[in-house]
């Protein structure tokens, strides 16, 4: 060439052959740019989540066979951790409350969130629906933080607004968060109202984007109220009611910050969660071998509603 | 014969069904309605209460309306905690992450979508499926990496650092790179683009939606997040907002709640903003999680 001749450039040998290898006028070096250029964009994702999130993982596995206080290194004790975890009576109250507060939050949210969306629904498209949904939806914006701290002032026995607006209609002070019955009944409410706005979006979300020809079908033939709600609504939904209370679920599985605040998970241990009991062994007992078998038990439990959602979408779910 | 079955299974008198109709959509107003009240008026004690002097703030029947206009207790949040350093903080946590995700999440979700090289399939699946390992299950882990491994506990880093590679954003945008007609891509190369102005110059505008709903629903989940704070900060400079308004009700405890109320006020406000300009992207971002069912 011209350029080689004159010695007007030196060419570097090693650039030139990669030069040569992803030169942009063959296919085939287009195909090697591609490819190189995805693992460069991959890079950054993948070993991320390989150190925060894969490794991690692991460790946890890992640490949950082995008894570690964080001075000494790890020390093996095959399924000590998970033998004790099992007698742990305390685990066994987490446990159940977890459950209690899925089931109660959970049933709450979706029926609510349903009604509310087939009713904001009837007037789609109308500014007081705007309105609506801007209102229901601000609770979501807040964090679980600024909600615990607010709602525990509502819900205090003595100066709280609830109780006294219930006194009004002549019920008994009610000690929301000091009786080990109420309390969960308190905590659930609390996660409702934080947490009603954003299944409602998502309820809302489905119901708009319903195919208009079937409902119109159905209404040709006469098929009203009740009837298009069981036959027609419910079945076309049926993928969305299945999101819905699966995501609800396994965040309300992963409950902390509103018992953690509101109630330390007292009184005694009436309001204690999974998480919490795992925040404490490891994080205040310094046993981060036994809380990482906690934290195991729970991800298994996610697991397994992860695996019915996959189940039942295939099973009972209607997809058109 | 046929004339007189169809007249026989008419649809029933216009008027009842008009009743019905009537009925059932004052019912749905009235519904609508209470859940309203119920959702806005914490809200509204929340903001009338902070303006009510500290003798006041316990006094039942609860006042509605602000009527003392006591913006002193405003005041006191900035002198009870490090107010100004603990919004920092959160905004510097927040920012960090939501850019960080965004660079790291566009990359990647471009690669999946829309470039090919061996071995593309197996890595989406492993990102896949750390979708469904809870922040519980490596959290103990990512506590002793960040404080004995990298000596970073108790700094912002330790916030922002883990939160950065994201699973969830990876997928969203690598749907909305998929969206894109790979025609633009075909016109580029024919008028000379390499491979990545490509990527800058077409795709990434292209996906702006997708980044927008990213940024959102990142900014809200970050600025609210509790829990993890909670494990990496000990000195009260360096916590986010929402340690601080925790602290703040823990020694306002016996004293007024309106200071309290005051600073949630304050740290709401950032999150409300970015709701009044990111809402549609807010919303459609957790509609679309409900429609991918």
């Amino acid at each position: 060439m011209l350029i080689h001749r004159t010695g007007a450039q030196k060419p570097k040998p090693a650039s030139n052959w990669l030069r040569r290898w992803l030169a942009a006028d063959t296919i085939d070096g287009i195909k090697r740019q591609r490819a190189l250029l995805g693992y460069l964009f991959l890079a950054p994702t993948i070993l991320g989540l390989l150190i925060f999130i894969i490794g991690p993982m692991l460790y946890t596995f890992f640490l949950s066979f082995h008894k570690w206080n964080v001075f000494r290194p790890p020390e093996f004790v095959g399924l000590d951790n998970f033998v004790r975890l099992f007698a742990d009576a305390r685990v066994g109250i987490s446990y159940r409350n977890t459950f209690i507060l899925v089931v109660m939050t959970v049933l709450l949210l979706e029926v609510m969130a349903f009604l509310l969306a087939l009713a904001v629904n009837r007037i789609a498209r109308t500014r007081l629906a705007y309105l609506y949904r801007t209102a229901y939806f601000l609770p979501v914006l807040l964090s679980g933080a600024a909600v615990s701290v607010t709602l525990g002032y509502l819900f205090h026995k003595d100066f709280g607004v609830i109780n006294y607006y219930l006194g009004l209609l002549g019920i008994d002070k009610i000690p929301w968060l000091t009786s080990s019955d109420v309390v969960l009944i308190t905590i659930s409410l609390t996660t409702v109202w934080r947490n009603l706005g954003f299944t409602f979006i998502i309820y809302l979300g489905g119901l708009t984007s319903l195919p208009t020809e079937v409902l119109e079908a159905a209404e040709v033939d006469g098929a009203t109220g009740w009837r298009k709600l069981r036959s027609i609504i419910l079945p076309l939904m049926s993928p969305t009611i299945l999101f819905a209370t699966i995501t609800d679920m396994i965040k309300m599985l992963q409950f902390f910050d509103e018992p953690f605040i509101m109630t330390r998970g007292g009184p005694g241990d009436a309001s204690r969660t999974v998480v919490m009991m795992m925040y404490e062994s490891g994080f205040g007992n310094l046993e981060f071998g036994y809380a990482s078998a906690i934290a195991l038990t729970l991800f298994a439990v996610i697991l397994a509603v992860t695996g019915f959602q996959f189940y039942a979408s295939r099973r009972f779910v209607f997809y058109q | 014969m046929t004339y007189g079955k169809i007249a026989h299974s008419a649809p029933p008198p216009a008027l009842w069904l008009w009743v019905q109709q009537r009925w059932s959509l004052w019912l749905a107003y009235l519904f609508m309605t209470v859940v309203a009240l119920l959702t806005l008026m914490p809200f509204v004690w929340v903001v009338s209460t902070s303006l009510r002097t500290p003798m006041e703030s316990f006094s039942l029947p609860p006042k509605w309306i602000p009527t003392d206009m006591d913006f002193t207790n405003y005041q006191r949040v900035f002198d009870e905690i490090p107010f100004i350093m603990q919004i920092g903080n959160s905004f510097a946590i927040t920012l960090a992450t939501v850019v960080g995700q965004l660079v790291t999440a566009a990359l990647a979700g471009y690669a999946f979508a829309r470039l090919v090289f061996p071995g593309r399939d197996v890595l989406f699946w492993i990102v896949l499926a750390t979708l469904m390992i809870p922040s519980q299950a490596t959290i103990i882990p990512v506590f002793i990496l960040i404080s004995r491994g990298l000596q970073l506990n108790d700094t912002l880093w330790a916030l922002i650092l883990p939160s950065i590679p994201t699973a969830f954003g990876t997928f969203l945008l690598r749907q909305y790179f998929k969206q894109i007609p790979a025609d633009y891509e075909e016109a580029a190369m024919i008028d000379g683009a390499n491979q990545w102005q490509i990527f800058r110059r077409i795709y990434l505008p292209l996906a702006a939606p997708g980044l927008a709903i990213l940024a959102v629903l990142t900014f809200n989940g970050k600025w609210n997040d509790y829990f993890t704070p909670l494990i990496f900060m000990n000195t009260k400079e360096r916590f986010p907002i929402t340690l601080g308004i925790v602290d703040l009700q823990g020694y306002m405890a016996t004293g007024s709640i309106s200071v309290v109320l005051a600073g949630i006020v304050l740290s709401t406000i950032p999150v409300i903003i970015i709701y009044i300009f990111g809402q549609r992207y807010l919303v459609e971002g957790l509609m679309m999680g409900g429609l991918k069912g």
